[in-house]
């Protein structure tokens, strides 16, 4: 046994959370507490022209856009501030928050709830990619609908396709998808001595701080998050949280009281953000050798209501729209349409597995057109060091696919059971290959975030971590306290990491981007050698660092054009499954994984990374169907929105190969969003060599396969 | 309102509540015993996951009524004994905790099977574990704790 890093420890929050000490927001007890419930639009589009409210009883307020205090501003500070806290006029969305309902019992909150009627003039709707681009029923946003069009451009591929001995076009489709967190989106938020404190179950507790400030007119010092330990997110408590807690915040600027508003799962089903649908057209050049020569690609995300953060999740459709590849002409354009469904936002990936999910398929189409196969067509085009990406950024690091796609073709025995398994046979067996850019996009960290991380050391001779990345299920806690234990010297036991409250702890930016380690990680180590010189366990000293930027990147925001990313991530991911030809039920066979994420600061820490963004991409892939409906969403409970149980796939073989990063600490790249950007791509593939038919949309239910192999 | 008499974690309660009432609720408001966690309150997520007379329920569609003379085990009452223990340390060592949400009604889970299957084969615990969503791990991890369990609590079960 070595003694790498990677070697894996039993996690600092294990025990609590298994034994069920672990206090989660409705676990926390709050003196003179009072429930609070949304009261939401009942159309997708209108305006609003009345609220009817039953008798209220004593103890029982509806506040609303009229409560806002003076100087205080109806909006959300997200990138934007075009969400408004609460519907004054215009409607955009189903389940727009109109007011919020407060009092002393929920039961009781709950039946006054449905007494309320909410009046709106109703307007015609746009909900679909298509219905948005054609502006149906007038602009939402703009006068074309558009929170982004991105254009790129790599080498010259006008001249190349005046040259294409053929073209051949392909229309990727992908679906809304749902975070289903275990624990609902909840906080609860107080006055306390003159200050606003909020307790809030999210991954970026100053983004809350931030949002609420123009709504109550205070300013930053007099507001404070308080992360609660968080039951999963996904990317689902990125933003969505400033939603709750604005309402919260102009709900107990009024009362001075405290108050708590946790969804129920059909809220919290309904209303709350997805994963962005998707639509990607190819048009590819082939030469007379039937090699790529260009590609054309139209990437439009449906951004519901509110822009949020869409334009970045675009940047990263788009810039991931080449996977893997390096095709050596390519025109890209994106575009995050303006409907009037709940707003998407942040879902782990964060554009980037639409954008692979097109182009692995894509790329499949053209194996099965010129009668290659798939991995030896796809691998022709692996991307090199000292390629260039579709921003025309380099790639600095040895790119390891072959070795990690030897290592997975052999331990699924995929060359075998291509042979046994011919197309149609309603067996398949697939790969996907992809990558996943570290950290904030292009000049992000270091202008947008500029991350702090402070370790302070006792005289007892323990040390802290303060920093405002969140513990969300992802295993951080553990992975921090491991960098800063081994690089001080001390026993993982004497590092000390809590909750962050934006009191205490310098903001080191989002729990987002999978930057946590790889940016926020290379801080803590720098913060605890730094801190190791000068303490030797028995003084009180303390240690701030700031982000510095790797000085290589370069990058052009105006133009996306340069290093959008310091560092990728690579994966493959190769899916064996079988196709009932009487019912297409598929049956997953066998998923075997590779990864190279630099070095793993805990093996197993990733390996559950690996498996659970591997059966999230699974359930995206195969059974995570959410339909629009009136608006809203036909599917809304779990009984209908079927995520992934023990039983729908099999266990996974996953394995890592080490490429240790400069900037990353102890090596480490990002890992936490790749994971989850290939598997869905993989079990489209494989389900389309077992039926022979192209798969072009996720997810690829019995219905799906049923329509393309009887059409 | 109705005075229900049953036994929760080996204790005789005597419960003062309107019977429709949720037992989740009895159990986290009235009781205090928070590791039950309320995840869909439809029956479908199994985060309130109890056994009532050794048999894992959903404390969220239980009405407090139904319980009246029952035998309830939490997660508060299994950690105090040695199989909850051994299930609770061979969670912790495979890596079977991620966010934690799910973990009580997953190790409720693991305790109702291995009370039933002292030695089971992954299908089973599998089986085991399916009424129980768990979104973070992908259940591999789990699955290989409750088999840890089973191998390190032989006699136990």
């Amino acid at each position: 046994m070595n003694d790498s890093i990677s070697n894996p420890v039993r996690r600092v929050d294990a025990y609590d959370k298994a034994a069920g000490y672990a206090q989660y927001l409705a676990d926390m007890k709050f003196e003179g507490l009072l429930y609070g419930r949304l009261i939401r639009t009942p159309v997708s589009r209108g305006v609003l022209t009345g609220v009817e409210l039953p008798e209220m009883p004593e103890g029982y307020r509806y506040i609303s856009a009229a409560d806002i205090p003076p100087g205080g501003e109806n909006r959300i500070q997200m990138i934007k501030s075009d969400w408004p806290v609460f519907v004054s006029d215009t409607v955009r969305y189903l389940g727009q928050t109109v007011g919020i309902l407060t009092g002393p019992d929920r039961q009781r909150l709950h039946e006054l709830a449905s007494k309320i009627t909410v009046h709106c003039r109703t307007q015609e709707a746009a909900y679909t990619i298509e219905e948005g681009l054609a502006c149906r029923g007038g602009a939402i946003h703009g006068d074309d609908n558009l929170f982004a069009d991105f254009h790129l451009k790599k080498g010259d591929p006008e001249a190349a396709f005046s040259q294409a001995d053929r073209i051949v076009e392909d229309t990727l489709e992908t679906g809304f998808q749902e975070h289903v967190y275990m624990e609902p989106q909840g906080i609860t938020a107080e006055w306390k001595e003159g200050k606003l404190v909020f307790h809030a179950s999210c991954q970026c507790p100053f983004y809350i701080r931030k949002a609420v400030a123009p709504s109550v007119h205070m300013p930053y010092e007099n507001i404070i998050v308080n992360q609660t330990t968080t039951g999963g997110a996904f990317g689902g408590k990125e933003h969505f949280p400033d939603v709750i807690a604005s309402a919260l915040a102009v709900a107990v600027y009024v009362l001075r009281r405290p108050v708590q508003v946790i969804f129920d799962r059909r809220e919290d089903m309904l209303y709350t953000v997805k994963r962005h649908p998707s639509q990607v057209l190819f048009r590819t050049a082939l030469d007379a050798k039937g090699r790529i020569t260009a590609m054309d690609i139209d990437a439009r995300l449906n951004a519901g209501a509110f822009e949020s953060c869409s334009p970045i999740v675009l940047q990263r459709t788009i810039f991931s729209a080449n996977s893997v590849y390096d095709i050596p002409n390519v025109n890209i354009r994106g575009r995050a349409v303006a409907t009037n469904t709940v707003p998407s936002d942040a879902f782990r990936g964060f554009g980037a597995p639409q954008g692979i999910f097109a182009a692995e398929m894509h790329m499949s189409h053209l194996a099965r057109e010129l009668g290659t196969e798939e991995s030896e067509f796809k691998r022709k085009y692996f991307l090199a060091k000292g390629g260039k990406t579709v921003t025309n950024g380099t790639v600095r690091e040895e790119v390891l696919l072959e070795q990690m796609w030897s290592r997975a073709a052999e331990l699924s025995g995929y060359y075998e059971k291509l042979k046994a398994y011919p197309p149609g046979s309603y067996r398949g067996i697939a790969p996907a290959f992809y990558l996943h850019g570290g950290g904030f996009t292009g000049s992000g960290e270091q202008e947008i975030i500029n991350g702090k991380v402070r370790i302070t050391g006792s005289k007892d001779g323990s040390a802290e971590i303060l920093l405002s990345n969140v513990e969300m299920g992802q295993g951080t806690a553990t992975t921090f306290s491991k960098i800063a234990a081994r690089v001080l010297d001390i026993p993982l036991d004497r590092v000390k990491i809590a909750n962050p409250s934006t009191a205490r702890v310098p903001d080191s930016g989002p729990t987002v981007a999978s930057r946590s380690i790889m940016v926020v990680g290379k801080l803590v180590e720098r913060a605890a050698s730094q801190l190791r010189e000068r303490w030797g366990g028995t003084s009180d000293e303390s240690v701030l660092v700031q982000y510095e930027h790797p000085p290589w990147i370069r990058w052009d925001q105006e133009t996306l054009q340069g290093d959008a990313y310091p560092c990728f991530s690579w994966g493959v991911c190769i899916v064996e499954v079988s196709v009932d030809p009487g019912t297409w039920e598929v049956e997953t066979l066998g998923v075997w994984t590779g990864h190279e994420i630099g070095r793993a600061i805990d093996e197993a820490i990733v390996h559950g990374q690996v498996i659970g963004g591997v059966n999230q991409a699974l359930g995206y892939g195969g059974l995570e169907k959410l339909e629009l409906s009136g608006g809203g969403f036909a599917q809304h409970t779990l009984a209908d929105y079927s995520i992934p149980t023990s039983l729908d796939f099999p266990k996974v073989t996953s394995f890592l190969v080490e490429n240790p990063y400069e900037y990353g600490p102890f090596g480490a790249k990002g890992a936490g969003e790749l994971v989850f950007d290939g598997a869905a791509a993989a079990y489209a593939a494989a389900v389309q060599r077992a039926v022979d038919r192209k798969v072009e949309r996720i997810p690829a239910t019995p219905e799906y396969i049923m329509e393309i192999t009887e059409a | 309102m109705n005075q229900i008499h049953c036994r929760i974690n080996g204790s005789p309660v005597a419960i003062s509540s309107p019977g429709t009432r949720r037992l989740l609720d009895v159990l986290r408001d009235d009781l205090g015993l928070t590791s039950v966690k309320e995840g869909c309150g439809e029956g479908e997520c199994g985060a309130c996951s109890v056994l009532l007379d050794g048999k894992l329920v959903n404390s969220c569609i239980l009405p407090v009524l139904a319980v009246s003379g029952g035998d309830i085990l939490t997660l508060e009452g299994l950690r105090e004994t040695e199989r909850g223990r051994c299930i609770i340390d061979a969670f912790a060592e495979t890596g079977a905790v991620q966010c934690g949400f799910c973990t009580p009604g997953m190790v409720m889970a693991a305790a109702a099977l291995l009370f039933e299957h002292s030695d089971p084969t992954e299908q089973e615990i599998r089986i085991g574990l399916s009424g129980n969503l768990c979104r973070c791990t992908g259940y591999d991890m789990i699955v290989s704790g409750v088999a840890l369990a089973a191998e390190r609590g032989r006699g136990l079960w």
